[in-house]
């Protein structure tokens, strides 16, 4: 159908020259459901247990949640390394990097913002929006 | 046509680099173009989670996220989703091969198991807004039903997109602007389980853990 080598479309199954061996499709979705139950339950797991130091949860939370979102990019969205697949991934890039401008410099400038606001009590505002 | 199973056919060197190809095929564009736009989604979630985020603690004396979650719905919710986008998953795969059971099943079990998340979503916010949690009662409030909700609101249109997709396909059967269609829904249905996934680690299982 087509005579030149084009970009992948974003969802659609890598190119079979690039992975001769490539697993079947069906295998690569069940793989992916697989892992990201596993994720999932040990996220559920994670925030629910004791054993953990509590310090800890969230970060771990974090970083079991990224993670979910990379095997969901890899295995139901096929986001690969591939030479075929770089407009995705520098498009995807862009929106990672846009994302974490929001959420760190949002977070970020009303923590600032929120040490710096002092109630006549003396204090800090964050104390006052709690009750 | 599967253009992927197409080049796979030609030999590497025997085919022009894209430079020299002209535009790519609409298959290409579309679900390109469609991936733009779900990354400018995620961007809004994005803005919606920062203010979660920055008005997770202002409670105004109202109930915090730890005395409203139920978190056996939001496992089953989870599992819900997570589910339904590896049928959607399935169903692209009965697409791709033209096996028209194999994508209404794919159809029917996904939309089943979206309904089934709506509902007991719907459900948890009929819940919470009987004991007088309501978006007006505080910011957290505000800034929960503002995130759940617009996640929600997406799973709905999803659902009636999907409807018409099949109402589509089977008037037109696979031609190929139905296709573009049909993998811009899976891309579409596959980025709301990503955002699933920050929803039910970010405003539940920390929620309910802090």
């Amino acid at each position: 159908m087509t005579e030149a080598r084009h970009e992948r479309a974003p969802g659609d199954k890598p190119s079979r020259e690039m992975h001769p061996s490539a697993p079947s499709e069906f295998l690569v979705y069940t793989i992916g459901l697989f892992v990201a139950v596993l994720l999932t339950a040990t996220s559920f797991w994670a925030a629910n247990t004791t054993l953990l130091w509590p310090g800890g949860v969230f970060l771990g939370l974090a970083v079991l949640a990224i993670t979910q979102m990379g095997i969901h990019l890899v295995f139901f969205l096929h986001i690969t390394s591939g030479p075929e697949s770089t407009n995705n991934v520098l498009a995807l890039a862009f929106g990672v990097l846009i994302v974490f401008v929001v959420v760190a410099g949002t977070m970020w400038i009303v923590a600032d913002m929120n040490a710096n606001m002092t109630m006549p009590s003396g204090e800090p505002m964050s104390m006052r929006m709690q009750h | 046509m599967n253009i992927a199973t197409a080049i796979d056919s030609v030999p590497l060197e025997a085919l022009p680099s894209a430079s020299e190809a002209g535009p790519a095929p609409k298959r290409i564009v579309v679900a390109y173009g469609f991936w733009i736009f779900l990354l400018s989604d995620i961007v809004m979630f994005a803005a919606l989670f920062a203010s979660y985020a920055v008005l997770v603690r202002s409670t105004a004396g109202g109930p915090s996220g730890a005395q409203l979650f139920n978190q056996a719905t939001v496992a089953i919710e989870t599992a819900c989703l997570l589910v339904s986008s590896y049928t959607c998953g399935l169903m692209s795969l009965a697409i791709n091969s033209r096996n028209r059971v194999g994508m209404y099943l794919g159809a029917v079990i996904t939309f089943a198991l979206g309904a089934a998340f709506l509902t007991l979503e719907i459900g948890e916010f009929a819940d919470m807004i009987a004991r007088g949690a309501t978006p007006q009662r505080s910011a957290f409030l505000s800034a929960f039903f503002t995130l759940v909700g617009c996640h929600g609101l997406h799973v709905t249109l999803g659902l009636i997109w999907l409807i018409v997709m099949m109402v589509q396909a089977s008037v037109f059967g696979f031609a190929a602007r139905v296709q573009h269609r049909l993998l811009c829904f899976s891309l579409f249905w596959h980025a709301l389980d990503i955002v699933w996934v920050g929803v039910f680690t970010v405003v539940y299982l920390m929620g309910v853990s802090s």
